[in-house]
């Protein structure tokens, strides 16, 4: 029996556990300690899966890394895709800014077509039931079958949206899920005429709705903007990829961390050092890793990324109308870093548009049509490759012998930088609506609203074998620990 | 002896050469028996028997058997599809074979049998084998994980490129594919153009960094099942 437990039985506490947390990716669990008063002891985000792709993909030729590692999710396989394979670039010898233009475009035009598949995902599908219903509405109709419903235009926009990404996706990679077109040093195809004459079709009526569904959220915003800061709100770091520019590019760029007030942590990071600025603690409770700034160290470095972060990091967005809207999300908090957690919404919608907007520029450029696809440099042993996923930062590296075997393979996923972040919001949520109250259901959705505003993908997150913490406890009837294994629980 | 043989194949009247076989014969009629081991260019070896053909009553491999006047030759019994599969599934199960992940997906012949044959998981248990890699050559590298020992590389090896460098070792279950030197595939001549190496029908012997070059949707069976090149000899009625 853990402390965790046994304090619970002797100040007759109780624990609430909501178990699985609905409409994420993945699985995981809350448990919510309260006292005999009513009032919120502990919360926890349990994440209870277990896989092992750093392990297993020992052992295999480097160029199945990228398509190996990708099957970790079902929803941002790009990100892992293209992150394993700008990895594997350094590893056959061409550099980031060596690639082809064509396959640089091809590459973009793929993860941007994700962004907005999986960003619309999120938004309509996962959380638009919260957003327009409310958090403790009637727990049948919080699902997108009842906004399908309800709100026709809106539900069949997000469809819309996610499938137009999704064949983005099937025409770079081949298939919507788990394509092969990202391959070390380059890309194995060009995009299709006739692809490209039909996405160019369809892209304004993307764009348009893009637009809408950022004035939805600051529609819902607007009807009660005080609630909406302060749901599980706390200050904290942010990181994110920004380009050399300082403009938020989701493909490439170098590390930036502010703290809650904008001052810079770091900047300018070359993120193939990442290992010198970022650790990452293990502890007992989670599957789930604890990353840190090495910089502030365990207790203070821990850090939000993916949208809020990113428009939190970034100096400018590329593309006119999300720019727009980000000169009046940035001017929401006086140009301070944004620390709202529901307004990740908004920043996730901000980034739809300009997905969109950058889909529409790539689809007027030649090189996707034509060119070279592949190049080759001198070998190397080991590379690291970075992306902002649709939840964040994702982190690849890999190690690879003189004949061609991964040897080592290293995965700081989205979800895993959020981790720390999202028991804040727990433990936020359950201070703020849960203490000495009548606990119901809807009550306890405002927990899952917390930690769904992160859009975390648990089953991308646990992907770790070897060092994780397992322990198991035999209880007797009475409860009493007769027998209790371990294994490691160190940093 | 007359150079035409006359045979009935589904109850259909064909025609095949002296000396042929009844996989060849049958290929020449543009019929399609499955098969895995043989490989027009080599010797037939008769070793997967999922060519197995019902002749005259008795269940035969359509690749060693030669074709004969008079025969009466089935090809599409439910038994004969059900043992197909079961041979199959058992080279599934025997091997690790990953579809979704190998770089020979869409240009594999055993996968391209298995969506042929209909086989959506396998009746038997998966073994897991522990197989080796051999990828101490620079141009070549084996994946023992995805081997079925149909023996195409061990006589491609000694036939067309006149070099033994691939044997077995081990029986039954437990054997393998074996570079003829104590230092595995780097102690012997090989290369991307040697026969031994293309006529791998799964991705067990494959040629360093050209994975997944052709893109999905381009790949030998992304669009036409395995053997439809076979049917489309098929003489107009």
């Amino acid at each position: 029996m853990n402390e965790f437990v046994s304090r619970i039985r002797e100040r007759n506490m109780k624990k609430l556990v909501i178990d699985p947390v609905t409409r994420v990716e993945g699985h995981g669990k809350v448990t919510i300690i309260m006292d005999d008063q009513g009032r919120v002891d502990r919360t926890r985000l349990h994440i209870v899966e277990f896989r092992g792709f750093e392990r297993f993909i020992q052992g295999r030729p480097y160029w199945e890394a990228p398509v190996v590692v990708q099957r970790l999710c079902g929803i941002c396989p790009v990100s892992h895709h293209l992150a394993a394979a700008k990895a594997m670039d350094l590893v056959v010898g061409v550099g980031p800014e060596e690639l082809s233009p064509t396959a640089e475009k091809m590459r973009r035009l793929m993860h941007y077509g994700q962004m907005l598949q999986s960003h619309a995902l999120h938004f309509f599908h996962l959380c638009s039931p919260d957003l327009l219903f409310g958090f403790d509405s009637p727990v049948l109709k919080r699902n997108v079958l009842a906004v399908a419903q309800e709100f026709p235009e809106i539900a069949k926009q997000g469809i819309f949206m996610r499938r137009f990404g999704q064949e983005i996706i099937r025409a770079t990679a081949g298939k919507k899920i788990h394509g092969t077109g990202a391959i070390p040093g380059g890309i194995n195809k060009h995009l299709e005429t006739a692809d490209r004459d039909a996405f160019r079709k369809d892209i304004e009526q993307m764009i348009e709705w893009a637009a809408a569904a950022v004035g939805l959220v600051k529609q819902v915003h607007g009807k009660n903007p005080t609630y909406f800061d302060n749901f599980g709100s706390f200050p904290s770091n942010h990181l994110s990829l920004v380009g050399k520019d300082g403009a938020l590019d989701f493909y490439h760029g170098t590390l930036r961390a502010i703290d809650d007030q904008g001052h810079k942590i770091i900047d300018q990071v070359d993120y193939t050092d990442y290992l010198r600025h970022i650790g990452e603690e293990v502890r007992s409770w989670s599957y789930m890793k604890f990353p840190f700034l090495r910089k502030l160290g365990k207790k203070l470095g821990w850090y939000r990324v993916g949208p809020l972060a990113r428009l939190n990091t970034c100096d400018f967005i590329p593309s006119p109308l999300a720019q727009k809207e980000f000169e009046q999300f940035r001017a929401y908090t006086n140009g301070k870093p944004n620390n709202f957690t529901l307004h990740y919404h908004w920043a996730r919608m901000i980034e739809m548009l300009h997905s969109a907007e950058v889909i529409k520029q790539l689809l007027a450029d030649k090189d996707l049509t034509a060119g070279e696809l592949l190049r080759r440099g001198k070998k190397r042993g080991e590379g690291v490759g970075v992306v902002e996923a649709p939840r964040g930062t994702l982190i690849h590296h890999y190690k690879v012998n003189e004949n061609d075997q991964i040897k080592m393979c290293n995965l700081i996923v989205s979800t895993t930088h959020n981790n720390e972040p999202m028991n804040q919001a727990v433990a936020r949520v359950a201070g703020q609506y849960l203490d000495r109250q009548q606990i119901t259901e809807g009550l306890l959705n405002h927990i899952e609203v917390g930690i769904r505003a992160y859009d975390p993908c648990l089953s991308c997150a646990t992907h770790a074998l070897g060092q994780m913490p397992l322990q198991v406890e035999l209880e007797n009837s009475r409860g009493e620990v007769i027998q209790r294994a371990e294994r490691g629980s160190g940093a | 002896m007359s150079d035409k043989i006359k045979f009935l194949m589904e109850g259909k009247e064909c025609t095949g050469k002296p000396g042929q076989s009844i996989l060849q014969a049958a290929d020449d009629n543009g019929v399609y028996i499955p098969r895995l081991c043989y490989h027009p260019d080599l010797k037939p070896g008769g070793s997967c028997r999922v060519c197995t053909v019902n002749v005259n009553g008795r269940n035969m491999a359509a690749c060693t058997t030669p074709v004969a006047d008079g025969m009466v030759i089935l090809n599409e019994t439910e038994e004969l599809r059900d043992l197909r599969r079961a041979l199959v599934e058992m080279l599934f199960i025997e091997g690790n074979h990953y579809c979704p992940f190998c770089e020979k997906s869409g240009n594999c012949e055993l996968q391209a049998l298995a969506y042929r044959l209909k086989i959506m998981a396998p009746r038997f248990p998966y073994m897991f084998p522990e197989r080796k890699l051999d990828a101490t050559h620079p141009a070549i590298f084996i994946d023992g994980n995805r081997c079925i020992q149909c023996g195409r590389c061990v006589r491609a090896a000694e036939e067309v490129d006149h070099k033994p460098i691939l044997g077995f070792i081990g029986r039954g279950v437990a054997m393998r594919i074996k570079a003829g030197s104590s230092k595995g595939l780097a102690g012997v001549e090989i290369g991307p153009e040697d026969a031994c190496v293309k006529v791998c029908p799964v991705g067990s012997i494959i040629v360093r960094e050209t994975a997944y070059r052709t893109p999905i949707g381009k790949r030998t069976y992304d669009h036409q099942p395995i053997g439809s090149d076979i049917e489309a000899r098929a003489p107009e009625s």
